[in-house]
């Protein structure tokens, strides 16, 4: 009764949507950019059309970039799921010290992810680092954490994991917490052993809750920049110019403005196309457990 | 078997101490480099005679950054954003939840679909923009472009506090000759406010976290301690105490806000998880 006025939703909404335009119109003029040759050298540019692409698809360096980009995206969303699930089963136990800490878990979450690789560049410092002189007694007193192309990648996927563990964790905890506990009652009545309760019980239940943790954690990692910006520009060479980094050295440092947009563009319909098969796996999952409930 | 069972919860807390020594040591060792006098800083490790003058260099302006400037800015555009994401934000929250109508839920995940979209993607294109318009460095730039982290958060959260509450209470406050508009200002509003409260200091942390956007829009005038704190590293002579006391300087409001309101932060962070 009474929510019958249909013009008022759309009166509410306006306000929020106009402001979205205000975003979505630089969005659109990107894409117009990029059909042109566009640059501080060419201020008065040519409609080039579809050159820019054609030329991102055929250099070494996007399909470099690329790759470093999944390996980035892979290597911090697994790492961060398997410690962020440990981390939330272990304070699920719920001891005196679990219940302490998990008071403060989320503080890494809440410092800004370039203040973080600030921080660990700091610490990963070859020869004043305190990261090598806590390893000097086990004789890595030398690692060039940061000046190796392995060691860059794994450095940035370390700090990734160190901001971002916290998330999945949290997802992973408040999960655990809303399971139905008569399954566990019952397997605890049968003798299930810990390692059988948990392949057949926790992890299906749980997984569609930990899979929304994994996706967010996936696609941001896809479009990473300010943890790779402040730890390693991209380097040493190019060894961890991720896509984003790639556009922003085009764009901004080489000002070759339409080229650089065109890297963006295409990094933001890969993330699309992932979203929505990730979403559709997440649905499917979901329902599965619903129905297994 | 008790004696087993104890060992491995033991053995549990264990393995949670060390993973909470990887998640606060380097806050704690900023703390130790952030008081260690110049002369200190490459030599010995953990003796030192603590000082704050890294702390008044940095607060004092005497590197040529201007730190407290960008800390104000900081404040500036991100309780900015925060506002006029509320002031659009909670009613198109509201509208989401209180009606279905054509096209409702395609425009929520508009939306949040913003939150996937790569930022440069819109930054290249408003850094040309905001050059024309006169935007560029200033706090109504900064404002107007931290909606896209503000905003969709604001909107998402909110819907769901809103869908919480039964639509009956408004309905009560009709019957008894409120207007529509007074029903959601006395009876809607103040219900969910400890909601808008915890939305707002989480949409507030993430504006002030951003780096990009004020990396590439802004130059000096608007410019925020993210990117102000990374000025400390540059330089011929490496300045490991300024740059750990501006680091943390900057991570202070948001570390305080997120201890304060803790229960509620890991309530906003998860609702997408538990509420489908």
């Amino acid at each position: 009764m009474g929510w019958r006025l249909t013009l008022r939703p759309y009166v509410l909404i306006v306000p929020a949507l106009l402001l979205t335009c205000g975003i979505l119109y630089p969005f659109g003029l990107g894409l117009y950019y990029t059909l042109f040759d566009f640059s501080a050298s060419k201020p008065q540019p040519d409609m080039v059309r579809f050159e820019n692409y054609e030329t991102v698809f055929t250099q070494d360096a996007f399909w470099n970039s690329a790759w470093v980009t999944v390996l980035y995206a892979v290597g911090a969303a697994a790492v961060e799921t398997v410690l962020g699930v440990a981390v939330a089963l272990l304070l699920h136990r719920s001891s005196i010290v679990g219940r302490v800490l998990e008071k403060i878990l989320i503080l890494p979450l809440m410092i800004a992810p370039v203040i973080a690789a600030i921080i660990w560049k700091l610490m990963l410092q070859p020869s004043v680092g305190v990261v090598n002189h806590l390893l000097k007694p086990f004789g890595l007193g030398g690692v060039q954490w940061t000046d190796t192309p392995a060691g860059a990648l794994l450095s940035s996927i370390a700090v990734d994991v160190w901001v971002y563990t916290p998330f999945v964790a949290i997802l992973a905890l408040a999960g655990l917490r809303s399971l139905p506990t008569s399954p566990f009652e019952a397997a605890a009545v049968d003798g299930a052993g810990w390692w059988y309760t948990f392949r057949r019980l926790t992890l299906p239940m749980l997984w569609p809750y930990v899979l929304v943790a994994v996706i967010f954690r996936f696609m941001d990692s896809l479009k990473v920049f300010d943890i790779i910006y402040a730890l390693t520009e991209g380097g040493p060479g190019d060894s961890t110019v991720v896509l984003q980094i790639r556009a922003y050295l085009e764009a901004i440092r080489f000002q070759r403005y339409s080229f650089g947009i065109s890297y963006t563009i295409v990094l933001w319909a890969v993330v699309y196309l992932a979203a929505m098969v990730l979403v559709r796996h997440l649905g499917t999952i979901q329902r599965k457990a619903a129905e297994a409930k | 078997m008790t004696v087993r069972k104890r060992l491995l919860g033991w053995l549990a807390d264990v393995a949670l101490i060390l993973y909470f020594v990887f998640a606060l040591f380097p806050i704690a060792w900023m703390v130790i480099l952030s008081l260690k006098p110049a002369n200190q800083l490459f030599s010995t490790y953990f003796s030192f005679t603590p000082t704050l003058d890294g702390y008044r260099t940095v607060l004092g302006d005497s590197e040529g950054i201007p730190f407290v400037r960008f800390f104000v800015n900081s404040l500036v555009v991100s309780v900015g954003a925060v506002v006029l994401s509320l002031v659009v934000g909670l009613p198109a929250a509201y509208a989401s939840a209180r009606w279905r109508f054509k096209g409702s839920e395609n425009l929520m995940f508009t939306l949040l679909s913003f939150r996937f979209a790569p930022e440069l993607t819109v930054i290249i294109p408003l850094f040309v923009l905001y050059q024309k318009l006169g935007l560029f460095d200033t706090y109504v730039g900064m404002i107007w472009v931290l909606q896209l982290v503000t905003l969709p958060l604001i909107v998402w959260i909110m819907r769901s506090y809103f869908a919480d509450l039964t639509p009956e209470l408004e309905q009560a406050a009709l019957l008894d000759g409120y207007s529509r508009k007074q029903a959601f200002f006395k009876v809607a509003l103040p219900l969910v406010k400890p909601g808008i409260a915890a939305v707002s200091l989480l949409a507030f942390i993430f504006a002030w976290n951003n780096f990009v956007f004020p990396l590439i829009l802004t130059s000096s005038e608007a410019q925020t301690v993210t990117v102000g704190a990374l000025s400390f590293l540059g330089g011929d002579r490496p300045k490991y105490n300024l740059t750990a006391a501006a680091a943390l300087v900057s991570v202070v409001p948001p570390l305080l806000l997120a201890l304060t309101i803790q229960r509620y932060l890991v309530r906003g962070l998860s609702f997408g998880a538990v509420k489908s």
